[in-house]
């Protein structure tokens, strides 16, 4: 089924300067009652977000002001733990198209990708300056060219290259899902099947 | 022909279509399902109007959301009834075989697949849980998958895989007193970190690793997604044959006989490579407890809390987690009080798991100051347990076994850690909020959890030994 292409998005991003950042905090498993893949955004970073009594914990980034877009900025080893796609369906649904980070964990990466949200990994070096321009200047816009598997601090030029599969890169581009690419090789499961399984 | 890796062989053997600059079309033997990763992917197959490619190689149970109490009455909480009822209808339409509540092989998924015999060497398996992983025990490749993935392989029995790179991590010699395969791998993922097998598929030999029971080697590759590992497998052994026959999916007769020698043939050859190589010396290794936020962040249970320089990169995170569990560096882990002791889940609630709790609590008496959950990981853990007379031994001694599911491992159903409290927990992650909003986890092996529970505070189990 056709998802949102992605080409190049240019924006502001959120700062996320913490590692390890597994997929429990990003969706505690509480909220993974629900049996469709809408809404989980609410919840999203729910224990670091509310406090105990369900108000807004005003020091944390998503409640301050200051940040805002549809990029995040995460400290290494993002998404680890769980394969709950839902941590992916959260970032997404609050409004996220890119999650930047030095390192990320092989399931949520294989999650994010499946659902039109992508992961940009940077060196720890590159990483730590754009925790730097977001400290003195919240509103830093990257521009994130898929396309060119770039990513750029649009203020200075200051650049990174990035990796994605070939294969990923073009369903990202045009939308495609991996389920419709499957469906269509029904010959060769089959075939595979007859010579492989007495 | 160049030398294989055992990964590699079976690999290869399940490859329909490689994709050129991108992933293999990777054909799945076993696909099991729960109530929690499923629901929107059966969705996602009805929208396209296909039905399931190969309901004979899946199978379902409800584990992740179930009450470990009144299993016979109707699920109170009602999402969590909902989405159980979901899981039934799902299979009801789709000719899915379903053990759910009530039904005698029940239990968590990751241990009802061993149990029954549905795991076997060779096999590629998934299932929409990250400790898949466990199923690998048996030399089969065996991965945690998102949601996407489960409609693929519902849609196609296949999964879209890039192939991950190969570590062989090898545990040579003899295992100390009271150190147990939990150990062994909080040992390792101490020494690689949380991530330091992001990447990579393991393989896990050597002696110490040949002398597991199977129960150990499930514990073993059941915690290497705690290191970011996809998995890791085991080649199989004569423990390996010993463990399949008799069991209820596995070959019967002559059947079986011909399948063992092909197990056995399944083992990385002489000379093949891999990526990374790690060898440890078993008797460096002691019972381990985690003190911090991710299971990378364990020491021996006799230990002190490792200090960290203000000025290391990683100090930020690091006393965030002291931070949250209360903790201070430097200081012993040995005699913290322990509120909850919780001994179950998909890591260590196997019935090798519970007698060795119940070996050592037995004569004593459960301390005044502890709750503690003792949570078979099936019906036919908690049959063989009550059999044992397990049960009434742990009653003897103040402990109550409850009935099967994954419990407070994540906290879904009612079995939450309140905040601020302190759990000494079999299971498999320490993350904030993981055993409940605020809880602190310490993770350990049956035997530290048991003296922890004997005593009221964190004990060397060993003196108890």
């Amino acid at each position: 089924m056709p998802r949102e292409k992605f080409t190049i998005l240019r924006s502001p991003f959120v700062p996320l300067p913490v590692d390890n950042v597994d997929t429990d905090q990003i969706i505690p498993a509480r909220f993974l009652k629900a049996t469709t893949r809408e809404g989980f955004g609410d919840n999203l970073f729910r224990d670091w977000r509310y406090t105990s009594d369900g108000t807004p914990n005003p020091d944390f980034v998503l409640n301050k002001d200051t940040y805002s877009g549809k990029i995040l900025v995460a400290g290494k080893n993002f998404g680890s733990g769980s394969s709950r796609e839902h941590a992916a369906w959260a970032l997404y649904d609050y409004g996220f198209r890119v999650v930047v980070s030095s390192f990320f964990a092989d399931i949520f990466r294989n999650n994010a990708l499946n659902n039109g949200l992508l992961p940009v990994q940077v060196t720890e070096g590159f990483l730590q300056r754009l925790f730097e321009h977001s400290a003195t200047d919240p509103d830093t816009v990257l521009e994130i060219n898929l396309p060119e598997q770039t990513i750029t601090v649009v203020a200075t030029g200051e650049h990174e290259e990035f990796e994605i599969n070939a294969y990923k890169k073009e369903c990202m581009l045009n939308g495609y899902d991996d389920i419709d690419y499957l469906l269509s090789n029904k010959d060769k499961i089959t075939a595979y099947e007859q010579s492989h399984h007495k | 022909m160049e030398p294989k890796t055992l990964f590699d062989k079976i690999w290869d053997n399940h490859v329909v279509e490689h994709i050129e600059g991108g992933p293999d079309v990777l054909y799945i033997d076993r696909h099991l399902i729960h109530e929690v990763t499923s629901p929107q992917a059966f969705a996602g197959i009805e929208q396209r109007g296909i039905k399931v490619f190969r309901p004979d190689r899946t199978v379902a149970t409800a584990d992740h959301n179930v009450p470990t109490r009144d299993q016979h009455l109707p699920i109170r909480e009602e999402l969590s009834r909902l989405q159980v009822q979901k899981l039934e209808e799902n299979c009801r339409n789709h000719n899915i075989p379903l053990y759910g509540l009530g039904h005698p092989w029940q239990g968590i998924v990751h241990v009802i697949g061993p149990e029954l015999g549905l795991t076997q060497p060779g096999m590629t398996i998934v299932c929409g849980d990250s400790h898949t992983s466990t199923h690998g025990a048996f030399g089969s490749i065996a991965f945690g998958i998102g949601t996407s993935e489960v409609e693929m392989v519902l849609a196609t029995q296949c999964v879209l895989q890039p192939k991950p790179k190969k570590m062989r991590i090898t545990v040579e010699g003899t295992l100390g007193k009271g150190v147990t395969a939990k150990d062994i791998i909080l040992y390792i993922t101490s020494k690689i970190s949380a991530s330091g097998g992001t990447g990579y598929f393991i393989e896990y030999a050597g002696s110490a690793i040949r002398s597991l029971s199977m129960e150990g080697r499930m514990t073993l590759c059941n915690m290497s997604i705690e290191m970011g590992a996809r998995g890791g497998l085991v080649a199989p052994d004569e423990t390996t044959i010993e463990y399949m026959r008799g069991r209820e999916f596995a070959p019967k007769g002559d059947d079986f006989d011909r399948m063992a020698e092909e197990w056995l043939s399944l083992k990385t050859e002489e000379g093949a490579v891999f990526d990374r190589e790690i060898t440890y010396d078993a008797a460096d290794i002691e019972p381990m407890i985690t003190y911090g936020t991710n299971p990378g962040m364990g020491i021996p249970v006799t230990g002190t809390i490792p200090v960290v320089n203000k000025d290391d990169p990683d100090a930020g995170s690091y006393y965030k987690a002291l931070d949250y569990m209360g903790f201070r560096a430097g200081e012993p882990m040995t005699g913290k009080p322990v509120d909850y002791v919780f001994l179950g889940s998909c890591t260590n609630g196997r019935i090798e798991d519970l007698r060795a709790f119940v070996r050592m609590v037995r004569g004593h008496r459960k301390a005044d100051n502890v709750v503690a959950w003792i949570v078979p990981g099936s019906k036919q853990v908690e049959k063989q347990a009550m059999q044992e007379g397990l049960d009434k031994i742990l009653k003897e001694a103040g402990f109550e076994l409850r009935q099967p599911g994954c419990s407070a491992c994540l906290a879904m159903n009612d079995d939450k850690i309140p905040a601020g409290k302190y759990s000494v927990s079999t299971s498999n992650r320490n993350f904030e909020g993981r055993q409940g909003p605020g809880a602190r986890t310490m993770l350990a092996s049956p035997l530290t959890a048991a003296a922890a529970a004997i005593t009221g505070k964190i004990t060397d189990p060993r003196e108890f030994l």
